[in-house]
């Protein structure tokens, strides 16, 4: 149903997906029933980007595996999508670039689309929705908006020294916003609460109770696969399918990166040093 | 893997309806069983109980065996047994196990003596372990014929400590004769259980304890919520079972209100003694939740 007072959003998944799992996929799904029912977005399009070699983090496979599993587990949605741009990039990419890549790209979408949205930037449209609360971003409204979407524990990261530039944080939540999935027991409210930049741009953090409580990891995943263990419902057959066929998680490949940096940790301390 | 006793491993519950997590429990089982040295896992069976059971939104056992088939289509181990979900009343878990017991060891008549019932130890006697070897066919006979286990969810076990709920015949041939699998979830203790009851405890060699280390709460009752609801159920079932529980328009308002005024069969011939303690009764199949 096209409803002019809801707003479209896409919603953007970054992370090693070393390998995708059914929670991943889950998360979409939960975040598209949240946001939905609040009567005021319509969710068109979810994306999956798998983050790029160059993250160097401990056990994480070739990104051409990475993506081919994504793109095998997203096979069978009919909204969500994968995206190569970010696992392409040679040098590890900051997330707020990678929205802005995306974010790019849907105004070029748009534009193409449809010529005559593009002259509406001029004429500075705003939306109104029911309540008549004015959704006045430093985004267009007349294309969908672009939020991140995570889990909480990358809400909760945001305090960890060196990992995030603020400004970064800063444009992430105020420009974008993001949908957070939090688990039980998580309490993300507070971490929102205990931190200025994060409670100043509140209205544009989405927390979605997750109803059922599932806990699969990556981790689990690749320490069931290095052991021989059975990972099926975790993953979605094509997934352990290709998984097996390529012989993918082993003992070596956990070892990958074992000594390196985070490149986000290499990057920033660098440049506070 | 000659030396190994073939064992097959039967679920009784609602399935109402099957989800990915009740084909979990069959995965984290056969690994667990294959892991202690002793057993060959060679079959699973899912048997949804029958129309009688007469719990709150339970659907016709026509599609919850349906929707079972759907979903372990794609399992080369597991399959879906209708003998209970057709028995006009409500039959006991032990004579379940005694009917599929039986028919497996018709499939096996060479290596089961006749009205061979299973060993009551998974040990071999001294003079066999001492003469065994990996590639050798000197087994006897017993240690060929096929095992059944029961697989079953933690809370499963805290039924044995309802009263009224089990004939105490019944939990000594469960433990005793057959066996359990039991997979605990999250931070249950079933040890306690076992420790708790001097017939379980006993069989505590039969009782097979598998842990669960990924936190995974996808029950039934929350499946049918979310439909309810016209909440997003994908990735908690197979995309097969959810077209079926669409096609079909299972999981209403109205179908949820079903058996809401009952009390469980199980209860009311056991005389009634649990009628107060509805919270419990629910579990009372291995893989209801």
């Amino acid at each position: 149903m096209e409803n002019s007072d809801t707003t479209k959003v896409v919603l953007l998944a970054c992370g090693s997906f070393n390998p995708i799992t059914i929670m991943h996929l889950r998360m979409f799904e939960l975040a598209r029933d949240h946001l939905e029912d609040t009567g005021k977005y319509r969710v068109v399009k979810g994306i999956i980007s798998p983050v790029g070699d160059g993250y160097k983090k401990k056990g994480l496979i070739e990104a051409s595996h990475r993506l081919e599993m994504a793109r095998l587990a997203a096979e069978s949605s009919d909204w969500v999508k994968v995206d190569p741009w970010e696992a392409q990039q040679a040098e590890w990419v900051e997330t707020a670039k990678v929205i802005r890549h995306h974010y790019e790209e849907l105004l070029a979408a748009e534009g193409k689309n449809d010529q005559v949205d593009t002259v509406k930037v001029g004429k500075k449209r705003r939306h109104e929705d029911r309540d008549g609360f004015s959704l006045s971003h430093s985004v267009r409204t007349d294309v969908p908006q672009l939020k991140l979407l995570c889990g909480a524990d990358v809400l909760e990261s945001f305090s960890v020294p060196n990992l995030w530039k603020p400004e970064d944080i800063t444009e992430i939540i105020g420009r974008f916003g993001m949908v957070c999935i939090t688990r039980a027991g998580n309490d993300a409210w507070k971490f929102v609460h205990q931190s200025d930049t994060l409670w100043r741009h509140r209205k544009n953090i989405h927390l979605v109770k997750e109803w059922v409580t599932n806990d699969i990891s990556s981790t689990h995943v690749r320490r069931a696969l290095r052991r021989g263990q059975s990972v099926r419902y975790l993953l979605p057959d094509p997934v352990v399918q290709y998984i097996l066929e390529h012989s993918l998680y082993s003992a070596e490949s956990e070892e990958k990166n074992v000594d390196v940096i985070l490149a986000p940790l290499q990057r920033y301390s660098k440049s506070g040093n | 893997m000659a030396s190994r006793i073939p064992l097959v491993l039967l679920a009784c519950g609602s399935f109402n309806p099957i989800t990915h997590q009740h084909m979990r429990l069959f995965e984290l089982a056969r690994d667990h069983m294959h892991q202690t040295g002793q057993f060959q896992v060679v079959g699973g069976i899912v048997s949804p109980v029958s129309d009688v059971y007469g719990k709150q939104g339970l659907a016709p056992a026509r599609h919850r065996v349906a929707m079972a088939r759907l979903a372990l289509r794609s399992s080369d181990w597991v399959t879906v047994d209708d003998w209970e979900s057709k028995q006009p009343d409500w039959t006991a878990t032990v004579l379940t196990m005694r009917h599929h017991y039986s028919r497996i060891l018709k499939q096996h008549p060479s290596t089961c003596p006749d009205g061979a019932s299973p060993p009551d130890s998974h040990h071999p006697p001294a003079e066999v372990i001492s003469t065994l070897s990996v590639d050798d066919c000197i087994l006897s006979d017993w240690h060929r014929c096929p095992q059944l286990k029961l697989l079953c969810g933690a809370d499963f076990l805290r039924t044995f400590h309802v009263p009224g709920l089990w004939l105490a015949e019944h939990v000594e041939e469960v433990a005793g004769r057959f066996g359990l699998v039991c997979v605990s979830r999250g931070n249950l203790q079933p040890d306690r259980a076992v420790h708790e009851s001097d017939t379980l405890s006993r069989h505590s060699h039969n009782i097979f304890q598998v842990r669960e280390w990924v936190h995974n709460e996808i029950s039934a009752t929350e499946v049918r919520r979310a439909l309810r609801r016209g909440l997003s159920v994908k990735y908690l079932l197979p995309d097969l079972v959810i077209d079926y529980i669409r096609e079909h328009n299972l999981y209403t308002w109205e179908s949820e209100q079903k058996n809401k005024d009952t009390v469980l069969t199980a209860a009311q011939t056991a005389g009634g003694a649990v009628r107060d303690s509805g919270r419990l009764i629910p579990a009372i199949r291995g893989m209801d939740c």
